[in-house]
């Protein structure tokens, strides 16, 4: 049995998934946004399993999976230095003690 | 024969190390785990003839993110308090549980127009003329390098000591 376009996609939704669980569940903020680069490689290798069996002499699934890896970058960043400022602020990152805007 | 066997052996580890980085007691070892699962990733993309983006993915994410993370790890200094989950774990394993349920049945039951084509291969220079050529992606190219310096002003922005 060959490998397919579906190979990926299912090894894509699995990767998704796993990460969706984490950044649902953990408790430490770094874990999250890890959680979430392994969501945003998940939907890359989509992107890309698509580009390269629907249209492979047209790469734009390719030029979307730059743009992903674009905001990936910025959003570590920000999502990074909003940890920081968190973790000065409550001296710890456990996302159960930060509860200001808790209704 | 030998492209299926370095898919199986890449989605071993990648998924492995995934669920590594969630189940791993010390969080630095759970953002080294990370960085496998990236390798891996990099690895897939190999398999699937995406040279180019396979060299950015080690650029990016093995060298800047990991090194990002790995820095928020030991600034928070949280490494001894292990990895904890909150009281949301059965309804959050539901949930992923059932979208996986979904998204793999929508996957193997779809029809896909798959071309009988090969993949283009080197990218590197193909990707250049989508990218930078008239009626390509030259805007949304301009739109993400405003969108990376605005994130990095943003970042010193949140990150500066407030002077009393």
């Amino acid at each position: 049995m060959s490998i397919g376009l579906t190979h990926y996609l299912v090894l894509s939704a699995v990767l998704f998934c796993i990460g969706l669980y984490g950044a649902l569940t953990r408790r430490n903020a770094v874990i999250i946004l890890m959680c979430i680069e392994l969501m945003l490689n998940a939907v890359n290798i989509s992107l890309i399993a698509f580009s390269s069996y629907i249209v492979p002499q047209l790469l734009t699934g390719q030029v979307f999976a730059i743009f992903v890896m674009v905001v990936a970058a910025a959003e570590i960043a920000v999502g990074l230095a909003v940890v920081l400022a968190i973790f000065r602020h409550f001296s710890g990152i456990d996302t159960n003690d930060i509860n200001l805007m808790k209704w | 024969m030998g492209l299926e066997f370095a898919f199986w052996i890449m989605a071993v580890v990648m998924v492995g190390a995934a669920l590594a980085v969630l189940y791993l007691r010390n969080v630095f070892h759970a953002a080294l785990a990370l960085v496998l699962c990236f390798i891996a990733v990099a690895g897939i993309y190999v398999t699937l003839s995406a040279d180019f983006l396979a060299a950015v993915q080690i650029l990016v994410y093995v060298g800047a993110i990991s090194v990002l993370i790995i820095l928020g790890v030991m600034m928070t200094r949280e490494v001894q308090k292990g990895n904890p989950v909150n009281k949301m774990r059965l309804p959050a394993a539901i949930v992923a549980v059932v979208l996986l349920g979904i998204l793999v049945y929508v996957v193997t039951s779809t029809p896909w127009g798959i071309s009988a084509q090969d993949p283009l291969t080197p990218t590197t220079m193909p990707l250049a003329t989508k990218l930078f050529s008239e009626n390509g992606f030259i805007l949304p190219v301009e739109i993400g390098a405003v969108l990376l310096l605005a994130a990095i002003l943003g970042a010193i922005v949140i990150i500066r000591e407030k002077k009393k």
